[in-house]
């Protein structure tokens, strides 16, 4: 069976920096990946490779086998890959309804009009947001901004989710209630792929963990395995303790 | 060969244009669309003092370019800096500077309307023959392209010898880390604003030796001083000189073989092909 | 499509009912005021053609001088052989191709190339226009003939100004009015979403530039005789600007906030002090962006909003 979304020797330099240095993992259907690994190791930028924020320098990066590593980001979207971004990006001049029908309008599944506003209603009380669709974003708390960019990157239904340190920032109360949303979406049957740094979060929701350090991928298998590994205690501890 | 001299000739003073420009707009974050009215009043003082006062404009310009950095510096401080100041992002900040700079092209455009009128002037000012390689070419657009030779070079003994001139180059580069090793980055480019205008200003007074000039004729060389900027890439001084070089050798050439008033669709055709193939400019790196 | 809603509808009728108003003009007067409200009407089809694209991208676009000229040259060089109204439709097909090219070449890059391309791109069709001319016909002018008077003139840019409102209207309830909205937001997540960016832009950029043709060709029997240097006059695409930014851009009948009050002023300046309209264009670019950066438009929502705010705390008060 092909991979969900398989990544194949991907790198990127920006000038003489390798950001991102020939890493290889697959994501199988259904699956949450925790994507791991101290500061500036490179994950964002991994996950920009995927979303087609950034062009790979080399190497492939495929979904569900058909080559995706060339496309513009915008039919990246169309294919199925949706994103949150690290720092929330919500649209400010658009009420908490669209902001998420943006997500339905043009991505992966698309609907328009009464259909594409019923989504939007309904994605908001799946993440929790009932009632507050006319709601303005910029008068919205950090959380429920971030909810509502989880609805918009739910409403195009992608075959790919990317959330790129969703639980950051949040109060411990907050941080039970995304845990619980995200382990929701996995027992939906999502694919995810989770950049994150939250401890308790990558335990108790990734099937599969993959660590990177300074742009290699330095170690891939389950969570507890792969947290036990010296190579990746040295590098969140720093190498003198190796 | 006659082409390539009377071009290269022609592009000292573009050169000196675009630096001007590229200093306001790469380091002071400026795009300065007024920036032609700054050359064609130097080409009126440059005028003035030599009918008026019969003062050699080589000389005026020791007069134009302070002059002009005073001006620009005032410029920058009382209209500019509020804008960079309130802008949120670097998207309004383009926005509101085009317009603003819009506001004084056509403030001081009108100023000088009424001041000067709009006919064309010209004055004559070492028009004896000169002869290289056989072929003989207007004494003062040869002193015009050595002064402007001169003056970039002491911009480039600057940005690249000297302290001031190092930090200009690091604001240019990343505003945000120029601030964190300690460089003051509104006063820099606030300097550097008003240094250009000076630049420019140099130009404009170089080119009202050998060139027929009205008050209406700032946005042309506007366009052709951006275009060069583009080509050279943004901030970039070696790319600058270089796109001014072939800007004014494709100018020229087009001039002489096809027809005079074709020199800006010249001008586009480079600008189309740069967007098309280096929109980074000449020596620029791909964006990341 | 979706249903009209209520609202929309009766937007829709208030708007007809004003442009039938519009229409009776030349029924009351045929001298000065009517050639005044050509212009009005001129600028109030080429503002809101223009806030259409430069609205919602921010770009601020210089170009409306270059798809004018091209509209009125299409009706001097084919009156003598093809009817009018199809002139008028050529004109808007090379409107759109023009703005197809421009946003080709400088869209996909960044709004900045945009703003400098079109700021000569005026200038560089009327070299090309008066070089092919020179080159391939004997002169540089063009007659344009023909049986429309003033009154004609005027009820064809009614109808040009009724269209392009219905038209940016439609495109406002449309996905590609979505999509700009979004791209206006934020064009990252634009395009995360899977919005082709550059293609909205160059779609609605094409859109603008066939509107803008096709008001020049309208134009062109006023002029009767048409040559380069006033077909492409560079000062319509800044009185444009000006116009659609005083009275904002954020609400489609803005621009006619802007139109209206600066068209007259423009004609009494130009009337009386022709040496100062530059000075007076130069101050309404300042004054746009010191004073009133989101237009009057702008200024009345913001009124309207500290309104609201007050009345709400009143009521707040009163039920305490």
């Amino acid at each position: 069976m092909t991979a969900a979304l398989s990544v194949r020797a991907a790198t990127k330099s920006f000038g003489g920096l390798v950001a991102v240095n020939e890493v290889s993992f697959d994501v199988r259907q259904g699956e949450l990946l925790g994507l791991i690994g101290p500061n500036g190791s490179g994950k964002t930028t991994m996950l920009n490779l995927i979303s087609g924020a950034l062009k790979p320098t080399r190497g492939e990066i495929a979904l569900s086998g058909e080559r995706i590593s060339d496309l513009p980001a915008h039919r990246i979207a169309q294919k199925g890959v949706a994103r949150t971004f690290q720092l929330v990006r919500v649209l400010p001049s658009l009420d908490a309804e669209g902001n998420v029908m943006a997500g339905a309008v043009f991505g992966h599944m698309r609907s328009w009009g009464a259909e594409a506003h019923k989504l939007a209603r309904a994605l908001l009380g799946r993440v929790g947001l009932a009632g507050k669709g006319h709601m303005p974003v910029d008068a919205m708390t950090y959380i429920d901004q971030k909810r509502v960019e989880l609805a918009r990157a739910l409403a195009g239904n992608p075959r790919v989710l990317l959330l790129d340190e969703w639980l950051a920032g949040l109060n411990p109360t907050e941080l039970k209630l995304g845990i619980a949303l995200i382990d929701d979406l996995r027992r939906e049957g999502r694919t995810i792929i989770m950049v994150e740094h939250v401890m308790d979060a990558i335990r108790s929701l990734c099937d599969r963990c993959v660590v990177m350090n300074s742009g290699r991928k330095i170690a891939d298998g389950d969570v507890e395995t792969v947290l036990g590994d010296p190579e990746v205690v040295a590098a969140y501890l720093g190498d003198a303790d190796a | 060969m006659n082409i390539l001299i009377t071009g290269i000739l022609l592009s000292g003073t573009y050169a000196l244009i675009a630096l001007g420009l590229t200093l306001q707009y790469g380091v002071a974050r400026i795009m300065n669309l007024g920036n032609g009215e700054t050359l064609v009043a130097a080409c009126f003082v440059a005028f003035w003092l030599y009918t008026g006062f019969a003062i050699n404009p080589l000389v005026g310009l020791l007069l134009i370019a302070p002059g002009a950095f005073l001006i620009n510096l005032v410029i920058y401080l009382v209209a500019l800096q509020p804008l960079v100041k309130r802008a949120k992002n670097r998207g309004q900040l383009e926005v509101d500077s085009i317009l603003a700079t819009f506001g004084l092209l056509f403030l001081l455009q009108g100023l000088m309307i009424v001041a000067f009128g709009g006919e064309y002037r010209s004055y004559t000012f070492l028009a004896e023959r000169f002869d290289i390689l056989g072929n003989s070419y207007g004494l003062n657009r040869i002193v015009a392209f050595v002064a402007a030779a001169a003056i970039a070079g002491a911009l480039w003994f600057f940005l690249y010898r000297t302290r001031q001139g190092t930090a200009m180059r690091a604001v240019a580069v990343d505003p945000n880390s120029a601030n964190l090793v300690a460089i003051d980055v509104a006063r820099t480019a606030a300097i550097a604003f008003a240094l250009g205008g000076a630049l420019t200003a140099c130009g404009g007074a170089l080119i009202s030796t050998f060139y027929t000039f009205n008050a209406s004729m700032g946005v042309i060389f506007t366009m052709k001083a951006l275009i060069i900027v583009i080509m050279g890439g943004v901030g970039d001084i070696r790319g600058a000189i270089l796109a001014a070089l072939i800007l004014g050798i494709s100018e020229t050439l087009v001039a002489s073989l096809i027809d005079p008033g074709l020199t800006l669709a010249a001008t586009y055709a480079l600008f189309i092909l740069v967007l098309l193939f280096r929109p980074q400019g000449i020596f620029g790196r791909a964006p990341t | 499509m979706t249903p009209f809603t209520n609202d929309e509808l009766k937007w829709l009728g208030a708007g007809a009912i004003l442009f039938a108003v519009a229409a009776l003009l030349p029924l009351v007067d045929q001298g000065f005021y009517l050639s005044l409200s050509v212009n009005i009407m001129l600028y109030a089809a080429l503002c809101t053609a223009w806030a259409l694209f430069s609205g919602p991208t921010h770009y601020v676009s210089l170009a409306t001088a270059a798809f004018y000229g091209l509209g009125t040259y299409t009706v001097g060089l084919g009156i003598d052989a093809m009817p009018y109204p199809l002139l008028l439709a050529i004109a808007a097909l090379i409107g759109a191709a023009l703005a197809g090219l421009v946003g080709a070449a400088t869209l996909r890059i960044s709004g900045v190339y945009f703003v400098i391309f079109t700021f000569g791109l005026a200038e560089l069709v009327r070299q090309l226009v008066t070089w092919t001319q020179t080159k391939f016909a004997t002169a540089i002018g063009l007659y344009v003939f023909t049986d429309l008077f003033e009154q004609h003139i005027y009820w064809m840019l009614v109808a040009l100004t009724a269209a392009v409102f219905l038209t940016a209207f439609l495109i406002n309830r449309s996905r590609l009015g979505f999509a700009m909205q979004i791209i206006g937001n934020d064009e990252t997540v634009a395009r995360h979403v899977g919005i082709d960016t550059a293609r909205s832009k160059i779609v609605l950029f094409m859109i603008s530039g066939a509107f803008i043709a096709v008001a020049g060709a309208i134009m062109a029997p006023r002029y009767s005789y048409i040559e380069p240097p006033s077909a492409f006059n560079p000062m319509i695409s800044f009185l444009v600007v000006i116009m659609a930014l005083l009275g904002g851009t954020k609400r489609l009948w803005g621009p006619l906030v802007g139109v209206i009050p600066f068209t007259i002023l423009m004609d009494q300046v130009s009337a009386r002090f022709p040496n100062h309209t530059m000075i007076v264009i130069g101050l309404a670019f300042l004054a746009i962006v010191y004073l009133i950066p989101n237009g009057v438009t702008g200024l009345l929502e913001q009124a309207r909003a500290r309104w609201k705010a007050r009345a709400a705390r009143m009521g707040q008060e009163k039920a305490a």
